[in-house]
């Protein structure tokens, strides 16, 4: 492969991959796959692409290249149509968060209700580099320690509750700028 | 519905007009089936499935009903687009992508009512002959997938969804499909691509109406997770009967959600035109934050078009044409059309005398720099560009030109595109700059004119005046 797509398919260690085991076809997932593949019809295959990217997030946190190259395997298609899919979109990661993902709001209502002004207090918190978020492309920033991880998301369709984010799979809302530490304290273990 | 109480704090305002929200907020409600199933729950479908497909075609004709994701078209109309001699397999999507900035009531249903999205879409489903169904629901709403996936079993287990659907001899499936962070995935053709496993490139329109050629090119209807809704209670009602909400081709209730700066933001289910800007936002949201005043308003998601609230609107034609102040105006979809801008997907955003209007352009740029999907060269590189030029507004290193330039990319994209996303993200920026011009020219100034923005404008600015630098 060259460099370019080796580079596209790459997964740098961050300090958020201790939390994550490698990707593995295990039985589980297996299992899992074939349900989602059975949603579709027979010589249709190609539409679980994303359900199955959601099962190997969900399990090991970031999609890597084995990962990829399984889902094709199983879809019977060529690695880089799954590719295509993963660097598209945002929702999809190629690199381990922390161990709690958070995604803060930054759409207009939240925005109006404080959500920039909560982020930044979120990483002064958890000493995630603010100057790493490149305002147009949402970057993950993993804070040192590895267990947090900070990104902004478009609106969340909770706007009458502004500002909102969700961790790993949890909602909040209404969270104003000084409620971040209450936030974190639930979840620190 | 005076068995019903609602939690203390949430009840509904006096105004509204619950149907669709009958059970959000409601005491002792939870997502189960039992509790669907006790409070009268699948008799509409059990009536349904009784009928002919046709004739139940014919009442969501007879009610009026529009779309509630975005563009208001007749949902009777759009199922019988279905070419009549089609032999292909249907198939029906409900859109709960829900991705349009200011909306927020897919969510309530999807949390708190699956079963009646549920019941919505089986009966849609017989009615367009569609044996396969998908619920293409944002991956913002992990929750939300999970209640429904768990819905969905218990309607399997059941026999509402599977073979022979209450010994009807109808088979029917619906699945649930999640989406992965992309607000495109929102519009219909993006939508399809998507749930086909590819990028979600919209598809261009004609020849690819989703009617005639959607997933995996057979006829397809899409439909908003509130329309599928309302579909039960036209069932329940009759068709003439639901026309009598609301107002004449503005039909039945619809939920209106306020976000942004008024004393009591949330969602709010009226009924289509009898209730006023000024009666929705002094009434019923409370009015302006103390010691401010409403400035402006965004009233169907973010793609519409901004309105001022000391504005007047001349609305209708010839002897009937009247003027409006914005606070007399009815929220329905002909009005809101008439004073140039839309209702859009419901999403009302206000915004106090508080608020800088470069700010909030900026910030909705923002959004639709990151979420084209880089299809269309004028929508790629002029949501970016646009996006830019608020940057140095905000920053205050922008030229009264640049206003200028602003305003022609916009032009240049809209009407341009591939999809509707092209006018979606020059819409906000076109009225901005029409109703707020002085205000943004303003924050700029005459002496930044000519100065380099970037390393490659500093270059380009020395190339080609070498003899100053
Ligand atoms: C950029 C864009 C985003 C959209 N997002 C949504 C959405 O999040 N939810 C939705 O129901 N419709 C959305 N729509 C409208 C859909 O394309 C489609 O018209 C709608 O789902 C049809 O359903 P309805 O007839 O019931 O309104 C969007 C349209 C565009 C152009
Ligand atoms: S208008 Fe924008 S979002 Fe729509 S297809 Fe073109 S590039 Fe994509
Ligand atoms: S703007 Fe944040 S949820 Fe809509």
């Amino acid at each position: 492969m060259s460099d370019v797509l080796n580079n596209l398919v790459a997964s740098p260690q961050t300090p958020g991959t201790k939390h994550y085991t490698p990707f593995a076809a295990t039985d589980d997932v297996n299992a899992q796959a074939d349900r989602r593949i059975a949603q579709y019809p027979p010589d249709r295959k190609r539409s679980a692409v994303l359900p199955l990217l959601h099962i190997v997030q969900h399990e090991f946190g970031f999609i890597s290249s084995d990962a990829i190259d399984w889902i094709a395997g199983r879809l019977g298609i060529e690695p880089i149509k799954v590719l295509e899919v993963v660097t598209f979109y945002p929702g999809l990661r190629q690199t381990a968060p922390g161990k709690y993902h958070i995604r803060v709001c930054r759409t207009l209502s939240c925005a109006m209700g404080g959500s920039y002004e909560l982020m930044e207090k979120l990483c002064e918190l958890t000493k995630a580099d603010l100057s790493k978020m490149d305002p147009h492309h949402h970057p993950i920033v993993v804070s040192p320690c590895g267990t947090w991880s900070v990104e902004f998301a478009e609106c969340l369709a909770s706007c009458g509750t502004a500002p909102v984010c969700l961790v790993n799979d949890d909602f909040h809302e209404g969270l104003a700028p000084e409620k971040a530490s209450d936030l974190l304290k639930q979840y620190n273990d | 519905m005076s068995d019903i109480q609602y939690i203390h704090g949430k009840q509904p305002h006096p105004r509204e007009y619950r149907l669709i929200f009958r059970n959000v907020d409601r005491v002792g409600w939870d997502p189960s089936l039992h509790t669907y199933r006790n409070d009268g729950g699948y008799e509409q479908l059990r009536h349904a499935l009784t009928m002919d497909p046709k004739a139940i075609t014919d009442e969501v004709k007879a009610s009026g009903l529009r779309g509630r994701g975005g563009a208001g078209f007749p949902t009777g109309v759009k199922w019988g687009f279905i070419p009549p001699n089609n032999t292909k397999p249907v198939y029906l999507i409900c859109n709960a992508d829900e991705s349009e900035p200011g909306t927020f009531k897919d969510r309530y249903i999807l949390h708190q009512d699956p079963h009646q999205l549920i019941e919505g879409m089986v009966i849609s489903c017989f009615a367009v002959g569609a044996k396969l169904a998908y619920i293409y629901v944002r991956e913002e709403f992990p929750e939300a997938a999970h209640i429904l996936e768990r819905a969905l079993a218990e309607a399997r287990e059941a026999n509402l969804l599977g073979h022979n659907i209450l010994g009807s001899g109808f088979d029917c499936e619906i699945h649930v499909h999640r989406g992965a962070g992309a607000y495109i995935c929102g519009e219909e053709t993006g939508l399809i691509e998507s749930l086909e496993g590819k990028r979600p490139y919209p598809r261009i329109k004609p020849p690819y109406f989703p009617a005639a050629m959607g997933l995996y090119m057979c006829p397809t209807i899409v439909n908003n997770v509130e329309s599928l809704c309302h579909v039960k209670h036209i069932i329940r009602m009759g068709g003439e009967e639901y026309s009598k909400l609301g107002t004449p081709r503005n039909t039945g209730t619809r939920i209106v959600c306020v976000s942004g700066d008024v004393k009591k933001p949330g969602y709010y289910e009226i009924e289509v035109g009898k209730l006023t800007m000024g009666e929705l936002l002094h009434e019923v949201c409370g009015g302006p934050k103390d010691g401010r005043s409403f400035k402006a308003v965004i009233p169907g998601g973010s793609s519409a078009k901004i309105m001022r609230c000391e504005e007047s609107f001349k609305i209708g034609k010839g002897d009937d044409a009247k003027t409006l102040s914005f606070y007399d105006l009815p929220l329905d979809f002909d009005t809101l059309a008439a004073a140039g801008s839309m209702a859009g997907s419901g999403g009302v955003i206000v915004m106090d005398d508080s608020r800088r209007m470069s700010w909030v352009l900026n910030n909705l740029n923002k959004f639709y720099a990151h979420e084209s999907c880089g299809q269309c060269t004028p929508c790629r590189e002029g949501s970016t560009w646009m996006r830019k030029i608020t940057d140095r507004l905000v920053a205050g290193t922008a030229a009264p030109s640049d206003i200028d330039t602003l305003n022609s990319i916009a032009y240049q994209i809209d009407g341009k595109t591939i999809c509707a996303f092209g006018e979606a993200c020059s819409w906000p920026v076109e009225a901005m700059i029409d109703k707020f011009r002085d205000e943004l020219i303003s924050e700029t100034s005459e002496s930044n004119e000519g100065i380099a923005h970037s390393a490659e404008n500093e270059a380009q600015r020395r190339f080609l005046q070498p003899s100053q630098s």
